[in-house]
């Protein structure tokens, strides 16, 4: 083995509160019941009792192989328009049809096929990424020894053997390690989100197994719960050398999480593949539907309504005319041998003919429903989301991260976003935490200025700053050249390179930074190539302070189950120190502080604590009492400045006194009852008293870069922030200065339960009582808050107002009868400030926002503690940072960094936005235009259902004529550029107040459809009515007419598209002029073909209408004319009620904008950086292949 | 030994995982791709509506000029040509096989005529676009023997019982059934016009869609009602330019079909005298039959639509136009101020 043994430790010792925690007996009895059957016979291959149980194999596709044709169909057909084209298909092959069965079934199966092919590519991308998970290789004990095997081979019951920095394969009983007391590390990032390791421990008598050859005598029985989605429980029995253990969480190894830490474990298989609690929590998150697409359901249905009815009016006036055939026994309309015919035209029986003719409209009619509506915009979508992930302005070098589109059907509501709800640590904040200050015995030391002290000089235009910050400015050069440390940016002379033995409080400063240095559960590890010692933390403030407490001279550099040792600086001399650990008491949110016990090397016992000021003050020795008022004044300076601070203290601690409490506490560790928890904490309590106070930290977090000027902008493009924080209300406050959430010259609403008469009404018990005093108390405080924002003077004088409301009162304002209220003032206010909320009160608040203003709302967080608020908001972002993947993996979009919003819903936002919108109004523009046209024809067809198109030319229309063109402007089209959009942030209000798919607009458009129908219809029916159409006196007849209409409404559509978009690349040019140019050269060759399958269409064109001056003449009138009232509206509404964009592009034109880049470098450094790096690529290519 | 390959699987999976996921640079994923962007402004607005309007009224003048310039004599017949007695049951005349069809009238020509002169019948009411009549037929018959079988589209008119033997007719259905058999005769000046009616239908019917060697057969034996017209059976289909025509179904309810060409000139005020066979059934359902005598033009037949919408348009172009260069000259809009927008004002306010 090439590992050292002489970690024979015994860890178990310090984490023994984590790790006795006994499971609830109450389960245990109902093993072997219903629920409770899973039996799983320990490294006993042959048993049969494991083939019962699934094998390890997994698979997350959709489809397989097999029902990949049904069930994509069956999808496919949940939609309310495929289920009528498929219905109308069906139909065609009937009489009542009026085209051929063919010609409808070919667009409904490109359709459909091409949606099932999309589903196809990205389930076998699923399935790539299953085929390497199965095939991972895992070492399985066989025949006396282990051997590789791959993850799918996988079965209940095998002996597996992990090693360090593997993922496990499936969920595992944990029999032992690499460290004798059976004790390992676990990362769970994959399950839950969280960096920090987790602890587990094996069995006393599972612990000796400790190689390989020590299974050959093993054999145990599990009998345990059956496959569930719980994550935190686990019931089950370990029947051993027939005795009984109960298993618990402790024992419990979870798929897909890592070992870290630990050279190898053993363990044994409970749950494979589908059964293991990764898998069977692996639930599709909610899908959504942005507000655009459910109003695109309306419309349709508007369609499906238009189309009902004008097939009713058509049939109507079809029983009307039939009837007539039958005039007092004579048949009229002799030609149509009314005598000898079918039901269909029937006038013996009107009624039911109309009744069939009802339904032959629904098919001929069926034009009107665009069928390839939803595939485009699918495929507009997906490569929407490719320009998203491609933005190189989007890419974060640092983190190698470009953004991602998680989901693409919710891009158009990115330009649309009403309220955005933001979590703050780690999304404003760089969540990494750096020691700034520290005030010890009285004295504030650390000279570094914050972000937030800078937000706050600004404020408060003080240019002259506090003494010791306006030396830092001189000295700014030196602070500079250090070295810069992660976590790490305190500097004062005083302090740094051991000058702290001269300071008059030198032996404070020594315990303070023991304290930092011993005082935590971080774990050193030394990379074996540099020996840098780096530390494993549960939260970056933790580690900040052991960096700290290194970098003043007090280095943690080993830690055994027994003791912590450090380096420390003693009059210039370098001597290790070693204290031995005693006793943990951990950090908890409801106790919010820490304490160890430990016994230096003189023999002391000292108790070190550091814990939140609001707890630790009540806790002080008398002989704090001076230091105490000089800290809290720090305290509050440094929360000021937007620093989290935490009070450090000790207490030296008597034998005796130690001896008598550590028998209680481990009594209250072990006892097996539900009030567990609180007897813990009940005798910790009773040694973490008369403390003696040494100080405090002061830790910053970072704001991200382009925070302040990000919130800025989406404030001026009209998007109300809300930042729900769990920090104190001060520090959210100064943090909302320093992201220019919060300006000079705002009123501020604050609500809070702070104040003295409920604090007095809390020293009282009566639950009830307090709660409906503060229900009261807050009801005031809005209503104040409510009158102050109606009241005439701050009214006319356009204050702007945030509200700034804690989390206590949040409770409170959330209940029902206060809800509506909280929710008026707080949309009046310009920001708004939630602080101390927890992730249920951030989605709750959320879902309040989001229902109570019907407005698009958008969260954006980075921890799994915001999994709940992005899942509940309309859309959710998740930052890809430091915490883990768990809001990614919740999100819908995931960026680097907070200041890519900006962009995100900005620039792409409003693009996409634009781009739908106009795509819908569109489709259904071009295809009432043609729909229509047929009805036109039809009223001259005694409403017989005769087309006025051959049926080819019609199912092409939505699939070839006109289809390229919309998807090119959904995904190209750009208003204004990147660049404008940014600077007129205001221009992103066009997508809030959803101006372009409003009703009016859509009316508007359809209306417009029917116009142009009417114009097309009109000017070719009588400009050729039957006059000789060609100078050979050849007239126009039903094959003509139909060619001629046909060429207009292909010019018609596509010019119109043509008209309303403002932006040409070679693929707008490309695919708008080639649709018109296809449908001749489609004409030309159907034409040719023989004249079985060209039926009306052969030779048509180039025998009758290219020759004719008619056919061109009358196109070119007919274009002229449907677009002339378009144009004419634009024109007018430019002029009398331009859109915004219409304005950016007026100003653009006239010269107050530059367009090109290269000239403004200064404005866009990145994006010309690139261009440089390109060319010189490429000049280096260049030259390598001269 | 397992340890080592271990560690030397995650150092490689660990060295992939730094590989850069910059997005590449291209103009086109980075929606920069060259483009034209036009702008509605003033300028262009009048100066396109200008041009439209430039463009369309020269060609209305033009077209509505070249129309004035054809001849077009329209004649209806169809009452003239119904016998006093018959005047209140028009239906019981022209169902009457006995009754004398033969009609004669004159017309007399307005301005000269250039030839060729088209003479056309034109019938008004008359559906030839409804579905039932439209499928009526049968393409492949039509085409070769080999298909005389095919008449499922054609029902009713499809098969006849000869001998209690189910035989296919050809032309098979409505269409051909229903084929118009009026006739004209023209004189002039006592000299026979000579109606040439070779080349009235389309080539491409003539040489691919009608066969050569089809031959009429079973046609209009008339079991319960007579339709039109009747076939010689010794011509080929495909030399039957009548049928031709009139299976080149109309697209509206009132259509002229090419009956023949005049190749002589004809005079103003000549008076022609026009013979014709009054046979066709348009009574029963109230139709209108025309005698259409008309030259061709600079661009073909008479229709003063055409011209007249070419004029309109551009002059609502021009007098848009017009309004425009007003509006801007005398209420001249400020350069583009981002405020001048309707929430902005509300927000103002």
């Amino acid at each position: 083995m090439a590992f050292k043994r002489h970690e024979r430790v015994q860890f178990s010792k310090i984490y023994s509160l984590s790790c006795l925690r006994p499971s609830r007996s109450d389960e245990h009895g109902q093993i072997g019941q219903k629920g409770y059957s899973r039996v799983v016979y320990c490294n006993d291959p042959d048993n049969l009792e494991a083939v019962r149980y699934r094998g390890n194999y997994v698979s997350t596709t959709k489809y397989t192989a097999v029902n990949f044709i049904p069930k994509s169909l069956f999808e496919q057909f949940r939609r309310v328009a495929n289920i009528y084209f498929l219905v109308v298909a069906c139909v065609s092959f009937s009489p009542l049809a009026p085209f051929q069965a063919s010609s409808i079934l070919f667009p409904l199966l490109f359709v459909i096929g091409a949606t099932m092919a999309k589903e196809g590519v990205e389930d076998w991308r699923r399935r790539k990424q299953d085929i390497k998970a199965n095939n991972r290789k895992i070492h399985v004990y066989k025949d006396h020894s282990f051997s590789e095997r791959k993850w799918k081979d996988l079965r209940v019951g095998d002996l597996v053997k992990v090693y360090k920095d593997e993922y496990f394969p499936a969920d595992l009983l944990l029999l032992s390690s690499s460290y004798p007391d059976g004790i390992c590390y676990v990362e769970t990032m994959n399950l839950d989100g969280e960096t920090n390791l987790k602890l587990k421990h094996a069995f006393d008598f599972t612990a000796s197994l400790q190689d390989d050859d020590s299974f050959q005598q093993f054999k145990a029985v599990v009998k345990c719960e059956d496959p569930n989605e719980d994550l935190y429980s686990f019931v089950g029995n370990l029947c051993h050398n027939n005795n009984q253990h109960p298993l618990s969480l402790q024992q419990f190894l979870l798929r897909d999480s890592k070992l870290r830490n630990t050279e190898y474990v053993y363990g044994v298989v409970i749950f494979t593949g589908h059964d293991t609690k990764v898998m069977q929590n692996a639930t599709d998150p909610p899908s959504k539907r942005s507000k655009i697409e459910r109003r695109m359901d309306k419309i349709i249905y508007v369609l499906f309504s238009t189309l009902i009815s004008i097939s009713f009016i058509g049939s109507i006036f079809f029983g009307i005319r039939t009837n007539r055939d039958l005039n007092h026994g004579s048949y009229q309309r002799w030609y149509l041998e009314p005598s000898r015919t079918t039901a269909l035209y029937d006038p013996k029986r009107p009624g039911l003919a109309a009744f069939l003719h009802f339904l032959t409209g629904l098919m001929l009619y069926g034009y009107l429903i665009p069928i390839s509506l939803y595939v485009s915009i699918e495929m507009v979508k997906v490569l929407q989301s490719i320009f998203i992930n491609q933005d190189l302005d989007m890419y974060h070098e640092e983190t190698n991260r470009p953004a991602r589109a998680r989901t693409s059907n919710l891009n158009e509501e990115l330009g649309q976003v009403d309220t955005i709800l933001s979590d703050k640590t780690g999304t404003l904040t760089c969540n990494s935490m750096e020691f700034v200050k520290c005030s010890i015995a009285g004295v504030s030391y650390g000279r570094g200025l914050t972000e937030v002290e800078l937000a706050l000089a600004k404020r408060k235009n003080v240019d002259q700053l506090d003494d010791a910050n306006t030396s830092n400015v001189s000295d700014g050069q030196t602070v500079k050249s250090r070295k810069s440390i992660k976590g790490f940016n305190f500097w004062d002379e005083r302090i740094m390179d051991g000058q702290w033995v001269n300071e008059p409080n030198s032996d404070s400063i020594q315990k303070f930074f023991r304290v930092l240095a011993i005082c935590h559960t971080a774990i050193p590890e030394v990379n074996k190539d540099t020996g840098e010692l780096s530390y494993e933390a549960e939260s970056p403030d933790e580690a900040a302070f052991v960096i700290a407490a290194k970098e003043v001279g007090f280095e943690f550099f080993q830690r055994t189950q027994t003791h912590i040792s450090l380096h420390e600086c003693e009059n210039g001399k370098k001597i290790d120190r070693s204290y031995e650990l005693l006793d943990m008491i951990e950090f908890s949110s409801a106790r919010k502080r820490m304490s160890v016990i430990i016994r230096n090397a003189e023999n002391q016992l000292l108790l070190l604590c550091k814990g939140a000021d609001s707890v630790m003050f009540d806790k002080l020795s008398k002989q704090s009492q001076p230091l105490e008022d000089q800290t809290k004044n720090h305290i509050n300076k440094y929360a000021e400045a937007g620093l989290r601070t935490l009070v450090i203290a000790y207490r030296p601690l008597d034998e005796v006194e130690y001896k008598t409490w550590h028998d209680e506490f481990l009594a209250a560790k072990t006892s097996v009852s539900v009030d567990r928890d609180s007897l813990v904490d009940a005798a910790a309590e009773k040694i973490e008293r008369d403390l003696i106070l040494l100080g405090s930290t002061a830790v910053e977090d970072k704001l991200q870069k382009g925070v302040p000027e990000c919130i800025e902008k989406l404030s001026n493009a009209g998007i109300k922030i809300w930042v729900l924080t769990g920090d104190k209300m001060e520090t959210a406050i100064n943090i909302g200065y320093a992201c220019r959430l919060l300006a000079q010259g705002m009123k501020q609403i604050v609500i809070t339960l702070d104040s003295p008469d409920i604090k007095a009404l809390e020293k009282q018990t009566d639950r009830d009582a307090i709660a409906k005093a503060s229900r009261e108390s807050i009801r005031k405080q809005l209503e104040e808050g409510r009158s102050q924002l109606d009241s005439p003077k701050n009214k006319s004088s356009s204050v702007l107002f945030a509200l700034i409301i804690d989390g206590r009162s949040l409770t409170f304002a959330l209940e029902k009868n206060l809800e509506g209220l909280f929710l008026d003032v707080a949309t009046d206010c310009s920001s708004v400030i939630c602080c101390r909320s927890s992730p249920k009160q951030k989605a709750l608040v959320t879902k309040m926002v989001k229902e109570g203003t019907r407005k698009t709302t958008l969260a954006i967080g980075d921890g799994a503690n915001d999994v709940g608020m992005l899942q509940e908001a309309d859309i959710g972002v998740g930052i890809s940072g430091a915490e883990g993947m768990q809001a990614v993996m919740a999100s819908d979009f995931a960026i680097a960094q907070f200041r890519f919003l900006e962009r995100l819903l900005l620039v792409h936002g409003h693009w996409c936005y634009r781009r739908i919108a106009m795509m819908i109004r569109y489709f259904f523009y071009k295809n009432i235009t043609f729909g229509f046209t047929l009805f036109w024809f039809e009223a001259h067809a005694s409403f017989s259902g005769q087309p006025a198109y051959n049926d080819w030319y019609m199912s092409f229309y939505n699939v070839f004529f006109t289809s390229l063109p919309v998807i090119a402007l959904g995904v190209f089209d750009q208003d204004v550029s990147a660049r404008l959009c940014l600077k007129y942030p205001r221009l992103y209000q066009e997508g809030v107040q959803n101006i372009l798919f409003n009703w009016p607009r859509i009316l508007g458009w359809m209306f417009n459809g029917v116009l142009s129908s009417m114009i097309i219809f009109f000017i070719c029916k009588n400009s050729t009515i039957h006059q000789a159409f060609r100078d050979d006196g050849h007239v126009i007849d039903y094959e003509i007419l139909g060619v001629l209409m046909y060429t207009c409404v292909v010019w018609a559509v596509n010019c119109q598209m043509a008209l309303s978009i403002n932006y040409f690349t070679w693929i707008q040019h490309f695919f708008i002029w080639g649709s018109i140019f296809f449908w001749y050269v489609f004409l030309v060759i159907y034409g040719y073909l023989k004249p079985e399958w060209s039926t009306t269409a052969y030779r048509v064109f180039v025998e009758a209408c290219a020759p004719s001056p008619f056919y061109w003449m009358t196109t070119f009138l007919v274009v002229a004319s449907t677009l002339l009232p378009y144009f004419m509206y634009r024109a007018f509404q430019t002029r009398f009620h331009p859109m915004y964009h219409d304005e950016i592009l007026r100003r653009r034109s006239e010269g107050g904008e530059v367009e090109t880049s290269q000239t403004t470098p200064a404005e866009l450094p990145d994006r010309v950086k690139d261009k440089m790096d390109h060319l010189s690529e490429r000049m280096k290519h260049s030259h390598r292949e001269i | 030994m397992n340890n080592q390959a271990v560690t030397n699987g995650i150092g490689s999976s660990r060295s992939t995982r730094r590989i850069s996921k910059k997005p590449q640079y291209s103009r086109f994923t980075q929606q920069e791709l060259p483009a034209w962007k036009p702008i509605l402004t003033p300028g262009w607005v009048i100066a396109s509506i200008l041009a439209i309007a430039f463009l369309f009224i020269p060609i209305g003048l033009f077209s509505l000029f070249a129309s004035k310039r054809v001849v077009e004599i329209v004649y209806r017949y169809d009452q003239d040509c119904l016998p006093e007695m018959y005047r209140g049951n028009a239906t019981a005349y022209i169902k009457n096989s006995d009754a004398n069809k033969t009609c004669i009238e004159n017309i007399t020509v307005p301005k000269r005529m250039d030839p060729p002169i088209y003479v056309y019948y034109q019938l008004d009411y008359f559906y030839q676009n409804h579905r039932r009549y439209v499928k009526s037929r049968g393409d492949k018959q039509l085409r070769s023997v080999g298909y005389e079988f095919l008449t499922k589209e054609c029902e009713p008119e499809a098969r006849v019982n000869k001998s209690k033997i189910s035989s296919p007719i050809v032309p098979c259905g409505l269409i051909a059934w229903s084929l118009f058999n009026d006739t004209y005769n023209l004189t002039l000046r006592e000299k026979v016009l000579n109606i040439n009616k070779k080349g009235i239908a389309w080539k491409s019917d003539t040489e691919d869609k009608f066969g050569s060697q089809v031959y009429p057969k079973n046609f209009q034996l008339g079991q319960d009602m007579i339709g039109g017209g009747k076939l010689n059976e010794k011509i080929p289909l495909s030399e039957q330019e009548d049928l031709i025509v009139w299976m080149r179904t109309a697209a509206l309810p009132t259509f002229r079909k090419l009956y023949g060409k005049i190749n002589t000139s004809l005079e103003a005020h000549d008076i022609i005298t026009v013979a014709l066979q009054n046979n066709y059934n348009t009574y029963s359902f109230g139709g209108q039959k025309k005698l259409v005598l008309s030259t061709t033009g600079w661009i073909d037949g008479k229709n003063d639509f055409l011209g007249i919408a070419y004029l309109m348009v551009g002059g609502i172009c021009l007098f848009m136009a017009l309004n425009f260069i007003l509006l801007y000259v005398f209420k001249p809009r400020p350069l583009g101020d981002p405020s001048y927008l309707s929430w902005n004002r509300k927000a103002a306010n």
